[in-house]
């Protein structure tokens, strides 16, 4: 009894299992109960009930209400199909001026909008394109203007590389100085002499587009939302769900709007990017002390200035983390939407991983990091510039960049015709290395791979075999062995004891969401491998960044590892590990946990880094060592800040499972994945997109209240 | 007294939803209490005084007391719930947007307790970052900035970040960005609340030195009664947005208006806030020894020769007349006498 009194929440919580493990023992497997592998609906099995919703067919297997829900969602996807293709297809139909038949024609509106749309961004992204790799075709696509036709030579022949690459390394010097411009040099020169310099400038001209449109939408929504309850109370439901949503299932929805291709790419990265951009735009707004704000508006400044001038410079901190998420999503985005045809890195990225090259992958993996981290810094220093106004400068000085750059143009021009006689009949080095014919070290780290895989084949395969035979397999029949009305039990009680009747009911409501779908087997199976993947990377992260911690220098080298890894695209994770464990789940659930020890690890650091100094020499005078003093301050105080990282591994850990999807698993991934080649995915990726960030979300609403709490307890902010 | 500048009539602030529709109700008569139970917070209750031009009235009371919340009712970042405030006789809760900022760029500056500099700003900027808003081109405000730089005694340090100085040096810098307008108003609201008191000595002094030079009309905001007492024209003192008394450091010293403003009076050093004037009889001139003194020396100056007197000591203005007489004994009824018995 009296611990009971001690320990109430303890108590409440052992409760809740025993009712949870009650009800799963009460309820029966049925006998007709199968896991369903595949999915194919033009098969009728007389098996399967049917009902009809709003018109629509909906089949299934029936069960027990108690284990599985009847999928009461189940007409959803195809009820965001027909209204998809209705709103595109026939949806207010106007006339239209044709430029190229001279005639009016009817067309939907959205259609047209969507076609404008994606020209638009077609020709901006083309035209960044040409600059960089040459030809003129998009002004004249667009300008119909025949004049090159008629005069071939006046064809653009595009920039060659060494100008390029002297442009950033100058662009660098004037924006941060000496180590910031070796940095873009070798950068530009590695891209070039590895071969990648045109999948790498188109890549860059599709960031080019989608980051600054991104910055400006998210920039532009942060403040309607900063000044607006009313904005910010309609933005905010989707800014969650877009956090925890797998970029890969927006793809799906967007490829019937907007086709397939680099315009369609651009669109879905804002989709995407937008959301962050927004968030931290809020957030550093909000965090400016008032008195800022009155000292811009005793400066007499107009609502445009207080903004412009006082709001958005005060809260730059937190603009710029919201540029460096921009960044990064543009370039995991370049990756992702490879797959609806966007041209560059990750179109390569996507045939080597196809291929089985690692070599390749690494290559053209490493370029996109190096322009992420590139870019990222660029901003950064540009975002910090100041003006001297003091400088006598005399002109040399005042436009020394601009002198040197146009004498570096004069020169690589100068190189690259050189180059059309030194590398007479082959290729010009010095205007552009074409793809494949640069140095390539891929042969290297296919060796290395094959080598490891020929020594250590046995005893892989015996891991492997163990592995999945012991522990993967077994825990992912308990989880399918969990009946729907248990697993709601447990999620509504969790959500209870840790927030109360609020919580209680979101968490009721989300998870309500995915049983009604069709695809609850799925959703267990992706939660069985993303808790796998968490306590994982968990305990591994926890364990280094405690370690790393302990050393100034070990946690920053720590930070920079993480900063690099995170940028590098997921996709190459998959490669070497599916190369030595084969199409299973193991190969996933590696590249999971390598994926989502990068926010365990970091925040696990961030977390201990928090913890005041002062607390640190308050203990150190009550004479704890260095282990009390790690478990009694340092470990209870960081706690809250490392469950915000044990959030963040949670939707790094979703995020990685449905990418391996292109491994191969049977879970909502699979799904959403086949749903890009179905000329119907759209409602299906989207309501599976949905899916996977409501379970995102569960644990988002719990560890975020839970942290709130604690922290409040703490008295930390 | 010279015009008026700053005069406000019944000023009310009252934080809350319904917070105009209750002070309508409420006929003028605002009890916190009441308005508290039904979810509403008085900022500033029934608020009336002038200030001339070249006055530094000071206001003066705790946290909460609504000190702050009158300032910014004048300077019009937040709107007053009732009442009127005219700004050299322009009612100010009827100017429109545009006026507003017109009144802000050329008549008013004002100085914030924790600072409120721009952290992407340099000294020189962010000194320069008003007229730069009035659209004064860059090489004049910069040049305007360098002055002021030179005036609150930062030369060298102007290209300096704010987080890169000492907290007197950063209030500096916000003293000279409020005044690089040249405005007619200047507002203070506890601008030296957050430095050491080394160091706060040190800016009252220089304040008093620039106030000196540029005689401005100033409301100051302060907690720190002797802070009041040493810079003051007049003083007002606040409690729960009620000003309890407002008059000379002198009147406030000498007959304490209500129980509260006696307790700040108890501790204070009268014979270095009181003048001669202050306590001389002006009715009998005669009978006078060979001492005369100014009626504007403080106490504790003369003190010592008037105490060594056994006659009436003569108290003589500038032009050496004579206006009144002093008693030795009632020196030290002054410095020891109120605080016996506390009356």
């Amino acid at each position: 009894m009296e611990y009971l009194k001690k320990y109430p929440k303890l108590f409440q919580w052992l409760f809740l299992l025993i009712v949870f493990f009650a009800l799963c023992f009460a309820i029966d497997v049925p006998e007709t109960y199968k896991f369903i592998r595949g999915q194919a609906e033009f098969v009728k099995d007389p098996n399967q009930s049917v009902y009809f919703f709003l018109g629509k067919e909906v089949r299934y297997y029936a069960f027990d209400v108690f284990w599985r829900l009847p999928p009461l969602l189940g007409w959803l996807p195809i009820w965001i199909n027909d209204s998809l293709f209705f709103l595109m297809n026939e949806w207010m139909p106007m006339e239209f001026w044709n430029e190229d038949t001279q005639e009016f024609k009817t067309r939907p509106l959205l259609l047209e909008i969507s076609r404008n749309l994606t020209s638009f961004m077609t020709f901006l992204i083309e035209l960044i394109r040409e600059i960089l790799l040459g030809g003129l075709e998009t002004i004249v696509a667009f300008t119909s203007w025949d004049f090159i036709d008629a005069y071939p030579w006046l064809e653009l022949p595009g920039l060659p590389w060494t100008i390029v690459a002297a442009g950033a390394a100058l662009l660098s010097y004037k924006l941060s100085g000496k180590g910031l411009a070796l940095f873009a040099g070798l950068t530009m020169i590695y891209i070039s002499i590895f071969g990648q310099w045109k999948p790498s400038m188109q890549t860059l001209s599709f960031i080019l587009v989608a980051a600054p449109l991104s910055f400006i939408f998210g920039l532009g929504l942060g403040i309607a939302a900063y000044k607006s309850k009313r904005v910010e109370k309609a933005l905010y439901p989707i800014l969650l769900v877009m956090q925890t949503m797998p970029q890969y299932a927006v793809l799906v929805p967007a490829l019937v709007l907007f086709g397939v291709g680099d315009h369609a790419a651009v669109i879905i990265t804002m989709v995407v990017a937008v959301p962050p951009m927004i968030l931290l735009t809020i957030l550093g707004l909000r965090a400016i002390p008032p008195e800022v704000i009155e000292a811009g508006r005793m400066s007499g400044c107009t609502n445009w200035q207080l903004m412009f001038k006082v709001l958005i410079p005060t809260a730059r901190r937190d603009i710029l983390i919201g540029v460096n998420q921009v960044i990064m999503v543009c370039f995991s985005m370049a990756v992702i939407s490879a797959f609806i045809g966007a041209k560059g890195l990750g179109f390569n990225l996507l045939l080597a991983l196809n291929q089985l090259n690692i070599g390749l992958a690494l290559e053209a993996g490493l370029c996109i990091s190096l322009i992420a981290i590139l870019l990222d810094k660029m901003s950064l220093a540009w975002a910090n510039k100041q003006t001297d106004y003091f400088g006598n400068l005399t002109f040399f000085q005042r436009n020394k960049n601009v002198i040197f750059f146009a004498a570096s143009f004069v020169i690589g021009i100068i190189l690259a015709y050189v180059g059309t006689f030194i590398f007479k009949g082959s290729f010009n080095y010095l205007f552009e290395i074409p793809h494949n014919k640069g140095i390539s070290t891929a042969d290297f780290w296919n060796k290395g791979v094959d080598w490891i895989f020929d020594t250590f084949f046995v005893y892989i395969k015996a891991f492997n075999t163990w592995l999945i035979q012991d522990v993967l397999q077994p825990m992912r029949a308990l989880y399918l062995r969990m009946p729907a009305v248990a697993t709601l039990v447990l999620a509504v009680g969790a959500g209870y004891l840790i927030g109360g009747v609020r919580s209680a009911l979101v968490v009721a409501a989300l998870t309500l969401f995915i049983a009604l779908s069709p695809w609850w087997d799925r959703a267990l199976v992706t939660l069985y491998m993303a808790t796998f993947g968490v306590v994982i990377s968990c305990l591994i992260g926890f364990t280094v960044g405690t370690l790393c911690f302990q050393n100034k220098k070990s946690a920053a080298f720590m930070l920079g590892v993480c900063d690099i890894f995170q940028t590098f695209p997921s996709f190459v994770y998959l490669i070497p590990v599916m190369m030595l464990f084969g199409i299973t789940d193991t190969s996933v659930l590696i590249a999971v946990i390598v994926y989502a020890t990068i926010p365990a690890t970091r925040y696990t650091i961030e977390g201990l880094r928090s913890v005041p100094v002062g607390l640190h020499e308050a203990a150190t005078m009550s004479g704890v060592n260095k282990f009390q003093r790690l478990t009694k301050i340092e470990f209870p105080l960081a706690f809250p800040h490392m469950m915000l990282g044990l959030n963040q591994t949670i939707v790094f850990a979703l995020f990685m499972v449905i990418i391996g999807a292109f491994i191969g698993t049977e879970d909502l991934g699979q799904y959403i994945l086949k749903a890009l080649s179905d000329k119907n995915g759209a409602g299906i990726g989207l309501t599976l997109g949905i899916c996977v960030a409501f379970i995102g979300l569960i644990f988002d609403n719990l560890i975020r209240t839970w942290v709130g709490k604690r922290k409040k307890h703490l008295g930390i902010d | 007294m010279s015009e008026t500048v700053i005069k406000c009539e019944s000023v009310y602030k009252i934080f809350g939803e319904n917070a105009k529709k209750m002070l309508e109700e409420s006929n003028g008569n605002v009890d916190a209490k009441t308005f508290q139970e039904r979810g509403c917070i008085v900022g500033v209750n029934n608020a009336s005084f002038e200030v001339a031009k070249g006055e530094m009235l000071v206001v003066m009371g705790l946290s909460g007391s609504g000190k702050s919340t009158l300032l910014r009712c004048i300077s019009r970042l937040t709107d007053a719930t009732g009442g009127k405030i005219f700004i050299e006789g322009q009612d100010l809760l009827e100017l429109n947007n545009k006026e507003l900022i017109e009144l802000r760029r050329n008549k008013m500056g004002m100085v914030f307790q924790s600072f409120a500099l721009l952290p992407h700003k340099t000294v020189v900027e962010n000194i320069a970052f008003p007229l730069q808003i009035k659209g004064t081109n860059t090489e004049e405000s910069i040049s305007r900035a360098m002055e002021m730089v030179k005036l609150v005694g930062l030369d060298g340090r102007e290209n300096y970040f704010p987080r890169e100085l000492s907290g007197g040096q950063q209030q500096r810098v916000g003293i000279a960005r409020s005044l690089a307008v040249e405005p007619d108003i200047w507002f203070l609201d506890e601008p030296f609340s957050a430095l050491d008191p080394l160091i706060r000595k040190e800016m009252q002094d220089e304040f008093l030195r620039l106030q000196e030079k540029l005689q401005k009309t100033i409301m100051f905001i302060t907690h720190d009664f002797d802070e009041a007492l040493k810079l003051a024209d007049r003083i007002a003192i606040m409690k729960d947005g009620i000003i309890e008394q407002l008059d000379t450091p002198a009147n406030i010293v000498l007959n304490p208006a209500t129980e509260y403003v006696r307790k700040f009076t108890e501790e204070v050093p009268r014979e270095k806030v009181l003048i001669i004037e202050d306590v001389m009889d002006a009715s009998s001139k005669d009978n006078l020894g060979d001492l005369k003194v100014s009626k504007d020396e403080i106490i504790e100056n003369v003190a010592e020769k008037i105490l060594t007197q056994e006659k009436l000591v003569g108290v003589v203005d500038s032009n050496n007349n004579i206006v009144g007489s002093i008693k030795p004994s009632k020196i030290i009824d002054t410095v020891f006498g109120g605080r016996k018995n506390g009356s």
